[in-house]
């Protein structure tokens, strides 16, 4: 397997006007990712976590330096590349999953392939995949408000996975499942990021998560003050 | 991609339902009102038109100038004749003699004498030839409460409400106290073949209908008429073909200055209908610009509400990779469509309860009661090619604005702050 650089950030910066000052939300971020990683931004909150998996998910700007994401300059790129960065190649899990309510699980995690321009047959195909994955099978004709939490989250891991993208960013995916959904989801995410050989990203305080990752980058005030490699420890339970 | 987010509309009945109900709401409110209104100024104009004015009328100059007056010592004369010329040269048109007069109607006892009697607004029409349309214009059948419309000479047809004031029974003998049109004193029985009520206040009060012929033999004025009205076909009046008429038949006479020398007027020229209508219409393009206005706020608002609630919406498509502005369109397309069924949907309506307000009207007497104005007592609403269209303005273009300037925000924010909205 070859892990090459997906992601990289040189002398990042981030501002955000404040009153009459700027408060400075990362400072001088200086990272690269390959693939395959399985990494965590951990700290306390304010610490800039989130920030950065925005701007790495170019859905911000730096106000200095660079984020360059597969091979892309993400403050050179416009709304309409920006799109087809995250489309093609980017999947996100939230920390409140945001599935859309209207629609049931196969349409939520269909939605993603629409914007690739799939054929029905082949969206069907990936949809049905991507829910056998996380085990939802049996819930494509359910609505996000007959799930439960952990099942929510794991549609919208299926959503995030289904057109198996090369990063997947995940911002405190399991700060709203209890233990038992959380080490679910987490084995789940280990089993394809081995699979399908992505880049998991998360921004996270949860313990439970950080004992999954093999990388774990620790911000405190815009700053990374720590950058290690671990063996993760799953859940055995 | 498009079934896609139809099936999310469809579903969702605060994007569909809801907006659609507002915007038919509207819309109808706005069509109602503007029919209503048409209606109102219509029949003033069309119950002027038949009891009064015509959609033209003629008069000898002397007696247009003092009209309020009814001088019918002014009166044209020799009308036979001049009917004979108005016909052959205007054709299209039906032209109507008549001869408006007061007086006093006087109902004697056993004895021959006054048993009751009281003051009427008289008006002598050609009841009684074959060829007549007065009495299809007027309705006249239709407003017969007791009794009959005369059918003969020396019979007449009095208000309901006068008969039953004065306790008039049908068949009575009444006698007619005027003036002729050279200043004698005019008395002439008549039988009261009926009662009738036009539903119009300032008529319902004490009017009294006769056959020309014999209002021309009781006030001295054989073959004259006060006034020769003109009706253009199908009751449709069209002030451009009255005034054009009204002008070539005016020069005719330009060049004489005899005050009997006959003078053509439009409805808009007499009884300052056309400084009423001017300002009812005006009135009208105030209220219905209004309630479009407020209309349009209210549907612009709701457009907006609807763009804002969905910006959590907007961040989840905006991360799975949709761009910005395939969102707008999408939302700019959903706010069309739900505008053109809101908006068919209040036109549907709106119409539909105008058609029947046009059909049935609405009985509203003590509006007018008292009033000289001649209107009727049921109001009735018209539907217009306007009104077909009139409610896209606030249904459509207002759901429209809204929406895009509540899409402005998914521009004008970054992508990221959208997010944050969709975790709150």
């Amino acid at each position: 397997m070859k892990n090459n650089v997906l992601i990289k950030t040189e002398n990042l910066v981030k501002n955000y006007p404040m009153g009459g000052r700027k408060f400075t939300a990362l400072n001088d971020i200086n990272l690269s990712f390959n693939s395959g990683e399985f990494t965590g931004l951990v700290g306390p909150s304010g610490s800039g976590k989130t920030t950065l998996l925005n701007i790495v998910g170019a859905l911000d700007n730096p106000s200095e330096g660079h984020a360059v994401v597969i091979g892309k300059d993400t403050s050179q790129l416009n709304h309409r590349e920006s799109a087809q960065l995250r489309n093609e190649h980017l999947g996100f899990i939230f920390q409140t999953f945001n599935l859309l309510s209207v629609y049931n699980v196969f349409e939520n995690v269909e939605f993603p392939l629409l914007l690739l321009g799939m054929s029905a047959e082949d969206r069907k195909k990936d949809v049905l995949q991507a829910l056998e994955w996380v085990g939802l099978s049996d819930k494509v004709k359910s609505r996000p408000a007959q799930l439960s939490g952990g099942e929510c989250q794991r549609v919208a891991v299926a959503r995030a996975m289904v057109k198996k993208p090369k990063i997947v960013l995940a911002d405190e995916p399991t700060a709203n499942l209890d233990a038992a959904n959380s080490y679910n989801i987490l084995d789940m995410m280990v089993s394809l990021n081995k699979e399908l050989n992505s880049t998991f990203l998360f921004a996270t305080h949860d313990e439970k998560v950080i004992k999954y990752l093999r990388r774990v980058i620790t911000l405190t005030d815009g700053k990374v003050v720590q950058d290690i490699e671990k063996t993760p420890e799953p859940n055995n339970a | 991609m498009t079934w896609f987010l139809l099936k999310g509309l469809l579903r969702d009945r605060h994007r569909s339902l809801f907006p659609i109900l507002i915007i038919a709401g509207g819309v109808m409110i706005t069509i109602l009102s503007y029919c209503w209104m048409m209606g109102v100024i219509d029949d003033f104009a069309t119950t002027n038109a038949k009891l009064d004015t015509g959609h033209v009328k003629i008069m000898t100059r002397a007696y247009a100038d003092i009209s309020s007056q009814v001088p019918n010592d002014f009166a044209l004369i020799s009308v036979t004749g001049f009917l004979n010329t108005l016909k052959k040269d205007y054709p299209r048109l039906d032209w109507a003699p008549r001869i408006k007069f007061g007086g006093l109607l006087d109902f004697p006892d056993e004895y021959g004498e006054t048993r009751a009697q009281g003051p009427v607004v008289g008006l002598g029409m050609d009841l009684l030839s074959g060829d007549s349309q007065e009495k299809q214009r007027l309705g006249l059948e239709k407003a017969v409460i007791n009794g009959r419309l005369p059918q003969s000479r020396g019979e007449i047809i009095i208000s309901e409400k006068f008969a039953t004031d004065l306790g008039v029974d049908i068949g009575e003998t009444a006698t007619l106290i005027s003036a002729t049109a050279n200043g004698g004193m005019a008395i002439q029985n008549f039988i009261v073949a009926g009662t009738i009520k036009f539903g119009i206040a300032a008529l319902d009060r004490n009017a009294m209908i006769a056959d020309i012929a014999d209002i021309q033999y009781a006030l001295d004025m054989e073959n004259s008429a006060g006034e020769i009205l003109g009706y253009l076909p199908n009751m449709m009046y069209n002030e451009k073909t009255a005034s054009r008429m009204a002008s070539q038949f005016n020069a005719r006479f330009s060049g004489s200055a005899d005050d009997q020398a006959p003078v053509m007027m439009t409805l808009r020229e007499q009884n300052n209908i056309g400084e009423l209508l001017d300002i009812v219409n005006m009135e009208i393009f105030i209220i219905i610009g209004g309630l479009i206005f407020v209309m349009s706020i209210v549907l612009w608002n709701a457009g907006l509400m609807s763009g804002l609630r969905r910006y959590g919406e907007v961040g989840v498509r905006l991360a799975v990779g949709e761009s910005k502005g395939h969102v707008y369109r999408t939302m700019i397309y959903e706010s069309f469509l739900i505008g053109i069924i809101g908006s068919v949907l209040g036109t549907v309506i709106g119409v539909s309860v105008s058609y029947y307000f046009q059909t049935h009207g609405m009985d509203m007497p003590g509006v007018i009661k008292g009033s000289n104005m001649l209107m009727s007592n049921k109001m009735r609403a018209i539907v217009t090619p306007a009104s077909y269209y009139i409610g896209l303005i606030p249904g459509l273009i207002a759901t429209l604005l809204g929406t895009m300037i509540a899409g402005i925000g998914i521009f004008k924010r970054q992508t990221s702050q959208l997010f944050k909205e969709l975790e709150t």
